[in-house]
């Protein structure tokens, strides 16, 4: 018996277990989709399943890590490799992150996607939340800014304070 | 920090044996790297076993959560009368028992819970799937045909979520671009979630447990951006092996997808609890206001969309009540007469809103006592619409005979409107919103021995 279950273990590359488990799993997945044959949209389905899977791993992920290496290596040139005293580059990305979640999650009221349906259900139209959103992110970009105007002048004032003390002991005695 | 290349791990030690049979094919496959491959340089120094686990430990507390009131939500359409869609689900759904009237606020928790908090852990599965991503590009793909079954199952897992995800979040903004059945594709799309969610947590909890006592929290809360250093190499395939600087420090990871979920919260919570946090749902449609007046709150479905005349509801109404030994015809005039109630109580629906108003109307228990139906079982209401999936629906005895189940003739002191139902709806505790059908055309008392 234990001999078996070593060369079951070899063979497969996994616990007896691991496989049992993942059969028992396909099992009801297939049981799942079972109840979806011969209706007529399940071909649609199939491809918003897949397209959900791509559409993140090789759309969406490859795109914001592109856009925050190109935000990142725009502001090391704009600094020429120096450190500023408070680093601007997480005031850029977090309202940018913020503002790219509201988009996603709430892109059909924004781009006013289903505009029929929307009208049906609620008797009201989709037009303010454009807007909204310009706003929302226009708040998120202030306050960003906000706070890293704050952050700089207290490292400036905190750095002025220091200076004297350390270059130039003398001064203190004037 | 390195300035160069640190060396590659040196062959990672795994669980069994390093190549399953048929050997010489899985180590053809490691040989035949795709070139592109190695341009691609995973550099985060967050990335790591630790990181990973925190955001799966979130997302275990919280999706099982998700799943169940999304089942329970399943049961409050009443199954059992297969007004429930999908309507055949065989064994993929929670034992069978009558949806209770108590609490009323019962479907506006589990829906609100189910949409709320679907939505406030998208920050965190694109911060999980974030973490994990280098696993997707590794070379070989797969090492046995274990690891094959794992990979078509994380498909089903990513695929599931993210598929439930599109679906939901399309559905709550009343945006059917997909062309399917919302609640069928939604429905079964979740089991396919759940089966491979159940594989996961079982082959990666113990993993997730060592990772997270790993590292103390309060020591990553007390690491500042420069002193953050990558978690030690291991076999996990997500430390980076040559990682840049850290831009973000551990807790500011942390910080940045909490704050993420915090303002979908801000930004959804108000749909449910409705009030003044109602403001503050502003790029959902149910955060709207409708002005103000009796009939200023949400409508679900208008009259003009179902079709519903002037005439329909003109003073030639009249309400028919069926089951008894002869059919009662009642025109508003004769219901308004009858003893009133008033109810405050939520009405909810399955896009995660509600909004709680004060009804008034007779007693659907009063209605049938006056039919003469003397042990009811159920009640079949219908509607004036000539068409859609909701013009009809089924009462439980429970639900007929609770004081606050009501033909609602009034809302807030004033007449219904039209859109809200005129000239009569129904209104029944903890009953999902499109069951509390408006503009009723007759009410169908059926007892234990007929039902």
């Amino acid at each position: 018996m234990r001999e078996a279950v070593h060369r079951l273990r070899r063979a497969y590359g996994g616990h007896p277990l691991h496989l049992l488990l993942l059969l028992a799993s396909f099992a009801l997945t297939g049981y799942a989709v079972v109840h979806l044959i011969g209706a007529p949209s399940l071909a649609r389905m199939v491809v918003w399943f897949l397209a959900a899977v791509i559409g993140h791993d090789l759309v969406l992920f490859p795109l914001y890590t592109a856009a925050d290496h190109s935000i990142t290596g725009l502001l090391r040139r704009r600094w020429h490799g120096r450190q500023p005293t408070v680093p601007v580059l997480n005031h850029v990305r977090v309202p940018a992150l913020g503002t790219i979640l509201l988009l996603l999650l709430f892109l059909p009221g924004i781009i006013r996607q289903g505009a029929r349906t929307y009208l049906n259900a609620t008797g009201q139209t989709q037009e303010p939340f454009l807007g909204r959103w310009l706003l929302l992110t226009a708040a998120m970009f202030t306050i960003s800014a906000l706070v890293y105007a704050i952050r700089a002048w207290r490292a400036r004032t905190r750095a002025a304070k220091v200076r004297p003390a350390t270059a130039r002991p003398a001064a203190k005695a004037r | 920090m390195p300035t160069q290349p640190a060396k590659p791990p040196a062959a990672p030690a795994r669980d069994g044996p390093e190549h399953a049979f048929p050997e010489g094919f899985w180590r053809a496959l490691e040989r035949r790297r795709p070139p592109g491959l190695n341009r691609i340089a995973w550099r985060s120094p967050l990335r790591g076993r630790w990181l990973t686990s925190v955001f799966g430990a979130v997302l275990l507390a919280c999706l099982p959560l998700v799943i169940l009131t999304g089942l329970l939500d399943y049961i409050a359409y009443g199954p059992q009368f297969h007004q429930a869609i999908p309507g055949n689900v065989g064994w993929l759904r929670l034992p069978l028992f009558d949806w209770p009237t108590r609490p009323a606020w019962l479907f506006r928790l589990t829906q609100g819970l189910h949409v709320g908090l679907g939505l406030v852990l998208v920050p965190v599965l694109l911060a999980k799937l974030w973490s994990v991503v280098p696993k997707l590009f590794a070379w070989p793909p797969a090492r046995s045909l274990a690891h094959v079954l794992e990979r078509v199952s994380l498909l089903f897992l990513v695929g599931g979520i993210l598929f439930e995800i599109v679906t939901g979040v399309l559905n709550i903004q009343y945006d059917y671009v997909f062309g399917f059945s919302f609640y069928t594709a939604h429905y079964f799309g979740a089991w396919v979630f759940t089966g491979a969610f159940v594989v996961h947590v079982a082959l990666k909890f113990p993993i997730m447990v060592r990772a997270l006592r790993s590292r103390s929290p309060r020591a990553v809360l007390r690491t500042s951006r420069a002193d953050t250093k990558p978690e030690p190499a291991d076999d996990s395939g997500l430390v980076a092996p040559n990682p840049r600087q850290a831009t973000l420090s551990r807790r500011g990871a942390l910080a940045l997808v909490g704050g993420g979920s915090a303002l979908v919260a801000v930004l959804t919570v108000g749909q449910t609890v409705g009030g003044f946090t109602r403001q503050a749902a502003v790029l959902l449609p149910r955060g709207r206001s409708y002005g103000s007046g009796p009939n200023a709150f949400q409508v679900n479905r208008t009259a003009r969309s179902a079709r519903i005349t002037a005439g329909d509801v003109g003073s030639g109404w009249q309400l028919s009540v069926r089951g008894g030994p002869s059919v009662l015809r009642l025109d508003r005039d004769r219901l308004l007469v009858h003893r009133q109630y008033t109810a405050d109580l939520p009405i909810a629906c399955v896009e995660g809103w509600s909004s709680t108003q004060s009804w008034s109307g007779v007693r659907l228990g009063d209605l049938a006592a006056l039919s003469g139906v003397a042990h009811v079982h159920s009640a079949v209401v219908t509607s004036l619409e000539r068409a859609g999936a909701f013009r009809r629906s089924i009462l439980t005895r429970d639900q007929v005979l609770d004081p606050d189940s009501l033909l609602a003739l009034r809302v807030n002191g004033a007449d219904l409107s039209v859109d809200h139902g005129y000239p009569a709806r129904v209104i029944v505790p903890a009953l999902p919103g499109v069951h509390c059908t408006k503009w009723v055309a007759s009410i169908e008392f059926r007892s234990t021995g007929n039902a």
